[in-house]
């Protein structure tokens, strides 16, 4: 039976950690995800799980003895945002080339400077080479929904890879809305047991974890890490499908909505996605054909489903909450282009970079978008292929 | 304890199996195999490792020198990977995973780079949160895994990479970081300093404190390397015993906040007789140099001095 409540997405997900019970859980509070690991405190205070809680004294720590706990056959997982993200990217990389099958729950948030506390991905995205499984919710439903199914796709053994699941920082991390939970006893039985193959504390069966390897070897042991991302492509959708058995929720690599006939479609990552429904319900009773695709597993990137599903538009904005520095666009920008042309998708696209450092997004401006893509179609008004939405005016000198 | 026998212990199996590519003579792995001496033949053990010349020659793959299980993660977080090994023993146990009579100890070894310094934070967090594990620091007073760089375990006027003797230049401009005192701040179990002497009893005795004492344990052992501190290689053990005789370094325990003098030297050497002995210090006996031994001197007797206040309470 399902449960119907009202939560915030770190009041989910903290349910869902409640409800899996991992054996340990080391973490250093960062806005805005802080509350995950307070709630799971008081959850472990009040007997309600028994999680083994590893007050550590920074998130290069956490990520640290989360790889210490995981490598030693205890199902593990962390929480961070933002800086703290970015302070583990080297055990990041440890997490994904060791192969551990462990859970980062990320709320995100900017990096600095200026030193900001609100929402965009540049946290997740400055991440996205490190080797992990990136899966992003548009709501709290998701955050919890994809949190239940992060072990068994990172545990798999196809697979043995982290697993990030994201969630904007207080636009749904702090946002009470409804939800749907599941029993406990039904999500212990999806999530099962930790039976790993081979850890540090097996008795009798000794392993060594984190070798020096030559130029010998160290190409094959990075080219197999590779095989394992792409492989888990088919891992996500096959708990995917199970999930939906269980809680009638369908997910997949992304959503697709209102676009089988759609000339003009907005690809978009997160909680904005909701924003791009609402204006694009708008704009079709008008008669526009617009939808939306809303990205919801990055990493390993769907770039091949991801250009069939765009095939038929005329023109695709693809908007990224994150700007990367390159001088020409932003992640999503890079990685859909290349998609596309790569399977010869030849249509127009234009990136956005848009909500930076929690900057509003609103239906009026997936109006203005949309309106520009149609202009560039039909009245051959070409667009700048790379630009920015929401920016203050220019104000004129005050006296 | 009291009938502890050299012969005898190093009759016990190995835990470091030959082949390692270390240095011929190198302290650090004498400090290993003095240390896993230590531990019960029945208890099985999760040995971690800072990244530094122990973990890249000894754990090459394909192969490893480690006959227990092992982790190294990186460089500045052995502490803190091993708080979460130790914690995951305490998930396991508590659910029933492991089985009952398995015991098993938790030890990690650092370089002076991996531990005074890049991993200061990592050990600190560790020890002040109490995990069950002893540290081990094989302090060779430099970053000798990347060419002998000045570390703040190096002591004051070392020749080192990046703190070169030259013209202007008399080597490291500053005193060593005293690790050991810092960690004995941090309230643990227990804390001692050690280097091989004699029959390695003071070791083993102290190695086996820490591991069999509950909660956060500190060793910092003094390991002599002869290509950083240029001294003829055979005679490791004279180096070590000059270093406890002059007082450069003393042997001392901290056990539950109760300081006490492991050794006290009859008649305490002047620090020439250490700093004679290797080519790091060469520069000092140049004439003209004279102060700077004094001063050298000088620090020495005054940490001395602060010890024996220490102990005496």
């Amino acid at each position: 039976m399902a449960i119907k409540d009202r939560m915030s997405g770190n009041e989910a997900v903290a349910y869902a950690i409640r409800q899996v019970n991992p054996d340990v859980m080391p973490a250093f509070p960062i806005t805005p995800s802080t509350e995950i690991p307070q709630m799971v405190s008081t959850y472990i205070a009040n007997g309600e799980m028994d999680t083994e809680f590893i007050p550590v004294e920074s998130e290069h720590s956490s990520m640290s003895a989360a790889i210490g706990s995981e490598a030693a056959g205890a199902r593990s997982l962390t929480a961070t945002s933002s800086a703290g993200l970015a302070l583990m990217w080297e055990e990041l990389l440890l997490a994904a080339s060791n192969r551990m099958p462990l859970v980062l729950t990320l709320v995100n948030r900017t990096l600095s400077g200026p030193i900001n506390i609100n929402c965009d991905h540049s946290d997740g995205m400055g991440a996205r080479d490190t080797g992990w499984i990136q899966i992003y919710a548009e709501n709290n439903q998701e955050a919890y929904d994809n949190f239940i199914q992060a072990y068994p796709i990172a545990e798999h053994a196809d697979v043995h890879l982290p697993v990030m699941v994201c969630q904007d920082g207080f636009i749904t991390s702090h946002a009470v809305e409804n939800i749907e939970l599941m029993e406990d006893g039904v999500v212990k039985d999806f999530v099962g047991e930790y039976e790993p193959e081979e850890y540090l504390l097996n008795p009798g069966k000794p392993i060594a974890v984190g070798p020096y390897s030559v130029s010998n070897y160290a190409m094959e042991a990075k080219k197999n890490q590779e095989i394992a991302l792409e492989r888990s492509k088919e891992v996500i959708l096959q708990v995917a499908e199970a999930f939906e058995k269980i809680s009638g929720r369908k997910y997949g690599l992304f959503e697709e909505y209102r676009t089988e006939d759609a000339d003009y479609i907005m690809l978009i990552m997160g909680s904005a996605a909701g924003t791009a429904k609402q204006a694009v319900d708008d704009l079709r009773l008008q008669g526009k054909k617009v939808g939306v695709v809303k990205l919801r597993v990055f990493r390993p990137f769907p770039a091949k489903e991801l250009a069939k599903a765009l095939s038929r538009c005329k023109a695709v904005a693809i908007m990224d909450r994150c700007e990367s520095y390159n001088g020409n666009g932003g992640p999503l920008g890079s990685e859909v282009t290349s998609g596309l042309y790569r399977n010869k998708v030849m249509i127009e696209t234009v990136n956005y970079i848009y909500g930076l450092a929690g900057r509003d997004f609103t239906v009026n401006e997936v109006y203005d978008v949309f309106a520009q893509l149609e202009n560039m179609i039909e009245n051959g008004q070409q667009a700048e292929q790379y630009q920015y939405i929401g920016l203050r005016k220019q104000e004129a000198p005050s006296e | 304890m009291s009938n502890y026998s050299l012969k005898e212990i190093m009759n016990k199996p190995e835990r470091l199996a030959p082949g390692h590519r270390m240095c011929a003579g190198c302290g650090a792995t004498i400090a290993v195999r003095a240390v896993l001496r230590a531990l019960d033949e029945k208890d099985r053990a999760v040995i971690g490792n800072a990244t530094g010349c122990l973990e890249v020659s000894s754990f090459t793959y394909p192969y490893t020198a480690w006959e227990d299980s092992y982790i190294h993660n990186a460089f500045e977080n052995a502490g803190a990977t091993l708080s979460g090994v130790e914690t995951a023993y305490k998930a396991l146990k508590k659910k029933g995973r492991l089985p009952e009579d398995e015991t098993f100890k938790f030890i990690t070894f650092g370089g002076d780079g991996g531990t005074y310094d890049i991993g200061f934070q990592s050990l600190s967090g560790a020890m002040e949160r109490g995990h069950d594990m002893v540290y081990v620091c094989y302090d060779n007073g430099a970053y000798m895994n990347t060419g002998i760089q000045r570390s703040s375990a190096t002591p004051m006027y070392a020749d080192t990479t990046t703190t070169p003797v030259g013209s202007q230049s008399n080597g490291k401009m500053q005193n060593r970081k005293d690790l050991a005192s810092i960690i004995a701040d941090h309230d643990v179990p227990y804390v001692a300093q050690t280097t091989f002497t004699r029959d390695f009893k003071d070791l083993h005795e102290k190695a086996r404190k820490a591991i069999y004492t509950e909660g956060a344990c500190f060793l910092n052992i003094m390991t002599p390397c002869p290509r950083g501190w240029r001294y003829n290689t055979p005679d490791i053990m004279k180096i070590c015993r000059l270093a406890v005789e002059t007082c450069y370094w003393p042997l001392f325990e901290v056990d539950h906040g109760k300081w006490k003098l492991s050794y006290e030297p009859k008649k305490k050497l002047p620090i020439e007789e250490f700093l004679r002995e290797q080519g790091r210090f060469k520069h000092l006996f140049k004439p003209g140099n004279e102060d700077l031994i004094a001063q050298f001197q000088a620090e020495v007797d005054r940490r001395w001095e602060d010890l024996l206040f220490k102990c005496s309470r």
